[in-house]
């Protein structure tokens, strides 16, 4: 018997496997297809105070091995997440969930946090500093040190659970906002979110997307994904989540040899509506073949020394 | 939703770009007209949503143009080639409201769904009656398939080359019950403000999952922000804004 268990923050997971974040909306969609309780949990659509409509369509664009979005945060707002998305999560998974929220200012990311603070369906905050396809707020926060640490700490302050901060590829240093994060209180960090894409229709000349330009994830991002998360294990002591193109469970190992703790499953659910599920039963297999007994000694095994 | 593996049974092409795909495997999760199928392409990552023709248990029949790399391969897929596809997506067509002589409005690729549509309205005991509108007589397709169910067809074309010049609104018949419509959205909103009855337009978009998880397709109503791929294809009049 091969271990999957792990500990990400003080809570365990029986597998690391984490649907990411605006590709598992709220659970209802998959809750349909299978039981959701075999997932380590999932991380909800970005939730901000109020409701956001996102950006104008086309949002979605098609590129080799991936695909770019400019959704935008798209969500009900955090009052309706609490009316009726809580209660039927509640209903869907009985584990604990990872809620994660947006905003535009320091206040918002705490006011969000505040009113989610209490619910006992969370386990996690993951509180999204990197969003490319929002105007102000969002990437913005994730592009800073000082920035970053702010938000940290003003969420930190409202909430006694663990908070992860998701930090942006797009940064010319990410060691630099991870260790900010870090020195701020945060108690992980997941990365990456989306870099920074564009697509030109050749039959309009013009860009794909509405918004013009918007995030890139799938299995093309899979590297850059791999390179930070191994940085930015040898810079903090914190867990990580690891995630970017994730197809299969050799792609969890390689994220955990890397140094993730877990491992988060994105765009692949868009594609393939059973990807998490499928990646879950692989991994006793994947194990095997490689040897590896529990997953929670592979972490950061690629690292020397 | 249902996943599963279908077979090319036949390909077929219609006009110069729109092809005629018939595809075998379980069908059983297709439960309206207007549904749509997203079908995985080996070396694209986003599957491609198109609109259900006709259906029985055994087969799925989809007609598309070719627009781009998917469509492209889709019509040179040889028999038996096996795609992975989700099928039952979307809301699709309503026959509640039909009443006694509901009205098809088809344009272009978006003729399709309302060919398995008109055969369920027939099946309900309706008399519908179908206008198609095409660019050019050339691009003109399904027209002997609708009439070979036996309810009057009015053809218009743009250029005036076959059937009634002009667009579908210009050939619109005077007494319906209630209207069906699915095409470009140009000729989604010419319908929409020539209808004096309730009725359902079929809305397209791109899409990321197609059904409903992503909100990438997401479209604004009366009734707040649709997922036009999960609370659509089909909206009704009431709730489109225009």
């Amino acid at each position: 018997m091969v271990n999957t268990n792990v500990t990400l923050c003080g809570e365990s997971l029986s597998n690391p496997i984490i649907p990411a974040s605006g590709t598992f909306g709220y659970g209802r969609e998959f809750s349909e297809l299978y039981d959701l309780d075999i997932l380590g949990t999932f991380s909800f659509k970005g939730t901000t105070l109020l409701p956001r409509f996102g950006n104008p369509t086309p949002r979605i664009a098609e590129c080799p091995d991936g695909m770019l979005n400019s959704v935008g945060l798209q969500n009900p707002g955090v009052e309706k997440v609490l009316s009726e998305e809580i209660p039927n999560i509640r209903k869907i998974f009985r584990k604990k969930v990872m809620a994660n929220v947006g905003g535009f200012s320091i206040e918002e990311y705490a006011a969000v946090v505040k009113k989610l603070s209490d619910v006992p369906e969370i386990g996690w905050f993951e509180v999204n500093i990197s969003c490319p396809n929002v105007h102000s707020g969002g990437m913005s926060f994730g592009t800073d040190p000082r920035l970053a640490a702010e938000v940290t700490r003003a969420v930190k302050a409202e909430t006694d659970k663990p908070v992860i901060m998701k930090l942006s590829p797009n940064v010319t240093d990410i060691t630099a906002i991870a260790a900010a994060c870090e020195k701020a209180g945060a108690d992980g960090l997941s990365l990456i979110n989306t870099l920074m894409g564009l697509r030109v229709n050749l039959r309009t000349k013009k860009p794909v997307l509405h918004n013009i330009k918007g995030g890139f994830s799938g299995p093309a991002i899979k590297p850059v994904a791999l390179r930070m998360v191994y940085e930015v294990y040898e810079t903090v002591g914190i867990p990580i989540v690891g995630m970017g193109g994730v197809q299969s469970a050799e792609d969890v190992v390689e994220f955990m040899l890397c140094g993730a703790t877990a491992v988060g499953v994105g765009a692949q659910n868009l594609v393939d509506p059973y990807a998490s599920k499928r990646i879950i039963e692989d991994l006793p297999r994947v194990m095997k073949k490689y040897n590896i007994q529990s997953l929670n000694e592979i972490i950061g095994g690629a690292h020397h020394g | 939703m249902k996943q599963g593996i279908f077979s090319v049974k036949s390909l077929e092409r219609l006009t110069n770009d729109v092809y005629k795909l018939v595809l075998s495997g379980d069908t059983s999760e297709i439960r309206a007209a207007g549904q749509f199928i997203n079908i995985k392409i080996d070396g694209l990552f986003l599957r491609r949503p198109i609109s259900v023709c006709d259906y029985n248990d055994r087969t799925v029949t989809v007609i598309f143009k070719v627009v781009g790399k998917g469509t492209e391969i889709l019509s040179k897929a040889a028999e038996n080639t096996e795609f992975d596809i989700l099928t039952g997506l979307g809301n699709g067509y309503s026959l509640e409201n039909a009443g006694d002589r509901p009205l098809l409005v088809g344009g272009g690729v978006g003729v399709p769904p309302l060919y398995n549509l008109c055969k369920k309205l027939l099946e309900k005991g309706c008399r519908p009656q179908v206008v198609l509108g095409f660019n050019q007589k050339s691009e003109v397709f399904l027209e002997d398939e609708f009439k070979a169910l036996g309810v009057p067809v009015t053809v218009t074309t743009v250029l005036g080359d076959y059937g009634k010049k002009g667009f579908v609104t210009d050939a619109l018949p005077k007494d319906y019950t209630y209207f069906y419509t699915c095409g470009p959205e140009p000729m989604l909103k010419a319908v929409y403000h020539s209808t004096n009855t309730s009725g359902e337009l079929s809305f397209e978009e791109r899409m990321g999952c197609g059904f409903g998880a992503c909100m990438g397709c997401s479209c604004k109503t009366k009734y707040g922000s649709f997922r036009i791929c999960k609370q659509g294809p089909v909206l009704l009049k009431e709730a489109v804004l225009w």
